[in-house]
């Protein structure tokens, strides 16, 4: 039976991780290649590696950190975070990156889906979509662009269902309501999105506590779960979290 | 020397990695003459079945040829379904043909009975495809590619197109239905998933193809 994927993303600037990392026995808590290696051991499923600086210098560097962390790793790793040509996607491929991301750049060119997909496979694309509730109890989803800055005048459930059909591989679907709350997914959204389309959906946003896990795999019908602080702060290890799902009858790869 | 066919199908980088972490020597040749000089050879590959169509009559044959002299041959999941008469993904090409049988998508099989009644009971409408991320592999009887991998092991899979069960196949996996996740026949061999992302079990794989072509 196919496995819910447990990822985690590892939010890199100048070639350092920089989200608050609280690892122990780590030679640098920053090295994107020693939290890599620390999450595989745990069992980690994949790797997303996202770039938070656009500049052409930190551009090379992430050209390192992808080569650093692809070295020693044998699952797969996504790169995201201002890949908005086909050279960048193509300089992240060869870097050691099995997938890209695409965000922004896919909602002002969604022909760049497609041009990706057609060099590289659908496998290696992923679309990111940036969400937030239309009202607090609203049943449709925004698409905000730049980090979740511009409104992109997009329904979530619409973008990824022309996502899919331009030749995205997966989803990754990042709540903007939830991303830092610990509140849990937001799993109506999840959903929406997950019974729209026939490829993954990797739910984002809002992981606080292992049944946030739990509801995002069962309520919101996601096939992949992507977190960062959870991780980072080791407040939960990956095999711990995939415990506690198996305990609730959640496939899991342990 | 493992020769390691580039038809722009796809990075070559993982395999690449993968192959010199376990120590094995890697080539890529630039004509089907190098394949001379390989002990084994491996397809990788994803996407499109009508990618194949770039590897023409002069690669298949010295590939054919070379297979025929007793040299490995590993197919690495479009690689692997290339190793068949055919597919329904591109009818019109042919297959290498060194096994028998029709890859098919997932959830539509031929029209003919499948040779595993088990995969005729779920419903392939419950399940997605693509058929992307780790799945266990069910061992259906000895191989050396399947060496001192466990029964249950989980690798990395994503792929639309599935090869059948058939005398060939050495490991199952289920999704929606059964499939073909390992096959070997003699010298050749191949895998739907990616070893190359599968973590210690991917390269405990590769590792024994790797001694298969000594």
């Amino acid at each position: 039976m196919l496995s819910k994927r447990i990822i985690a993303c590892l939010d890199v600037r100048n070639g350092q991780v920089v989200k608050g990392i609280n690892f122990g026995g780590l030679r640098s808590a920053g090295d994107p290649a020693e939290l890599a290696r620390r999450y595989n051991a745990e069992g980690i499923d994949e790797l997303v590696i996202l770039d938070i600086t656009a500049t052409i210098e930190a551009r090379r560097a992430l050209a390192d950190t992808i080569r650093a962390v692809a070295r020693e790793l044998f699952i797969p790793l996504a790169v995201g975070g201002g890949i908005r040509t086909e050279a960048d996607a193509a300089a992240a491929v060869e870097a050691g990156a099995d997938k890209v991301s695409l965000n922004t750049a896919a909602i002002a060119d969604p022909g760049l889906i497609t041009r990706i997909a057609e060099r590289y496979g659908s496998q290696a694309v992923v679309v990111a979509i940036d969400a937030k509730r239309a009202a607090p109890d609203s049943d449709r989803f925004a698409v905000f662009a730049r980090s979740g800055q511009a409104d992109a005048a997009l329904d979530a459930v619409a973008w990824a269902r022309e996502a899919e059909s331009r030749g995205a591989g997966e989803i990754l679907l990042t709540s903007i309501d939830r991303d830092g709350t610990k509140a849990g997914f937001d799993c109506a959204m999840t959903a929406a999105v997950s019974s729209a389309v026939s490829i993954p959906v990797i739910a984002s946003g809002g992981a606080g506590g292992l049944d946030h896990f739990v509801d995002v795999f069962t309520m919101g019908k996601a096939d992949a779960a992507l977190a960062a602080s959870i991780f980072h702060y080791a407040e939960t290890s990956v095999r711990a979290l995939k415990l506690h799902l198996r305990q609730h009858a959640i496939p899991v790869r342990l | 020397m493992i020769a390691l066919i580039d038809y722009n199908a796809g990075n070559l980088t993982s395999v690449k990695k993968a192959l010199a972490t376990i120590g094995a020597e890697v080539f890529v040749p630039d004509t089907p003459g190098d394949l001379e000089n390989a002990a084994g050879i491996i397809v990788p590959g994803v996407g499109h079945f009508g990618a194949t169509r770039a590897l023409g009559q002069p690669w298949i044959d010295a590939i054919l040829a070379r297979v025929g002299e007793g040299r490995p041959l590993f197919g690495i999941c479009l690689g692997m379904q290339w190793l068949f008469e055919s597919s329904d993904e591109a009818p019109e090409l042919a297959g290498l043909g060194l096994l028998a049988g029709r890859c098919y998508r997932l959830g539509n099989p031929p029209s003919n009975p499948p040779s595993n009644p088990q995969s005729a009971i779920h419903n392939p409408q419950s399940v997605k495809v693509p058929h992307v991320g780790w799945n266990s592999l069910a061992i259906q009887r000895e191989a050396s590619i399947v060496d001192q991998v466990a029964n249950d092991s989980q690798v990395y899979f994503t792929h639309s197109y599935v090869a059948p069960i058939t005398g060939d196949t050495v490991a199952t996996t289920e999704h929606g239905e059964a499939f073909a996740a390992a096959v070997q026949r003699g010298h050749i061999s191949g895998v739907q998933f990616h070893p190359e992302k599968s973590g210690d079990v991917g390269l405990r794989i590769l590792r024994n193809f790797v001694e298969l072509a000594g």
